[in-house]
């Protein structure tokens, strides 16, 4: 689910310009296949797949496949829009140290949208 | 493009308020049924300006607009520095009626959105032979808090990108590009702790779920808009307030949390019809 996201990242200039002050390794978990998301002031240098054994990420955000296929879908439904949509329908955990995540929302925001499936 | 200017006129009106001098940033335009529109949380009345330049709507209604103490232009007043900002039910209710009162406006329609869409229930609540007609945009009885609201006002996170943030996923999907990010604009302006301050009432002392069985529509007519894809007032929560109130409710296709300023000609297609059968019961029940 994660093949293109580095690509698209890393081809959105703007995104990557909102994303300037970004570097930190977070993990996004679809079921329980956990990836390590590395950044490096706002472009993606590494996204690789578990299992870990001892993770190293500021904040995890974690959810099952349907959740996240339906967050990426080309046109979501309506409740499945955004990852705060999952979370009020606790469907998505945001976990660890939020301060990175919090502090560049929009951006990460930007990065999660660029997950969404072509439409 | 020639310059043009709109048709609304800004001024700045000076009034105590809640028992303090304050100095609030008020727009209007048009003329005819005084229709008082409340911004949302952390924003300001600049959501509204889509109302304002509607001809459809300025020829019958006189649109007032006024930024909420602390928000947009208007001031917080003096002595703001020793405080922290918090709405609450009671003090939310006194302002409006208290400006309402100031500007001599005749039984208003009263138009909130999101925090605005909660307190026109209060005043359904309380006060329904005060207004024409009550508009809730976005209304819901309660919201359970779903984020943490102290990463909002926190020297290392800038309020205004989290606030934008945060209520970026409310716009629906759809919405044209220059209303979602002119939407967001508004929060990345917004000062130091407000938008937090509003959310004491949004999400704790606002809600208003154990007295809807007592807000009756036929005392003061209730119409409810909510756009389809707000997960934060949802749905089902207007559906709830209308069964339990009486009110007229319209799901809107195509649009979120903020429907007068991410995308203002989607909505006043589903506004006209409502200030519409205002206007005419108006007439009717003057003949």
């Amino acid at each position: 689910m994660l093949d293109h996201l580095a690509a698209r990242v890393n081809g959105d200039a703007n995104l990557v310009r909102r994303g300037k002050h970004v570097t930190t390794t977070f993990l996004i978990a679809i079921d329980n296949a956990d990836h390590l998301v590395s950044v490096a002031e706002g472009r993606i240098t590494a996204i690789r797949p578990g299992p870990f054994i001892t993770p190293n990420y500021s904040f995890a955000l974690r959810a099952s496949r349907d959740s996240w296929e339906k967050l990426w879908s080309p046109t979501p439904l309506p409740g499945f829009t955004d990852v705060f949509a999952l979370v009020k329908k606790k469907l998505l955990r945001i976990e660890g140290d939020l301060h990175p995540f919090m502090s560049n929302l929009l951006y990460f925001k930007g990065v999660l949208a660029a997950g969404k499936a072509a439409a | 493009m020639s310059p043009r200017f709109e048709p609304a006129i800004g001024r700045y009106l000076h009034l105590d308020l809640l028992g303090r001098p304050h100095r609030l940033y008020v727009e209007e335009a048009g003329q005819g049924i005084p229709l008082l529109c409340l911004h949302t949380a952390g924003s300001d009345g600049r959501q509204y300006r889509g109302l304002l330049n509607d001809e459809r709507i300025t020829k019958n209604y006189r649109v007032i607009v006024f930024d909420m103490p602390w928000h947009g232009k208007s001031s917080p007043p003096a002595g703001w520095e020793n405080e922290e900002y918090r709405l609450t039910s009671r003090d939310y209710v006194r302002m409006i009626l208290e400006i309402s009162a100031a500007l001599e406006l005749d039984r208003p329609v009263v138009m909130g959105c999101s925090i605005g869409g909660r307190i026109v229930l209060h005043l359904a609540h309380e006060h329904p032979e005060k207004f024409r007609a009550i508009v809730g945009l976005e209304s819901s009885p309660k919201v359970d808090p779903y984020y943490d609201t102290s990463w909002l006002h926190r020297p290392d996170v800038h309020g205004g990108e989290v606030s934008a943030g945060i209520v970026s996923g409310l716009v629906a999907p759809t919405a044209p590009d220059e209303g979602r990010w002119e939407t967001l604009w508004h929060y990345m302006q917004s000062g130091p702790g407000v938008f937090k301050g509003d959310l004491y009432f949004y999400m704790i002392d606002g809600d208003i779920s154990d007295k809807l069985d007592h807000i009756d529509a036929r005392r003061c007519p209730l119409y409810l808009l909510t756009g389809e894809y707000d997960y934060s007032c949802t749905t089902e929560g207007t559906l709830e307030v209308a069964r339990r109130t009486g009110a007229q409710a319209t799901i809107m296709k195509d649009l979120g949390h903020f429907p007068m300023s991410e995308n203002p000609e989607k909505f006043i297609g589903y506004l006209l019809p409502v200030l519409e059968e205002i206007r005419t019961a108006r007439k009717a029940n003057a003949a």
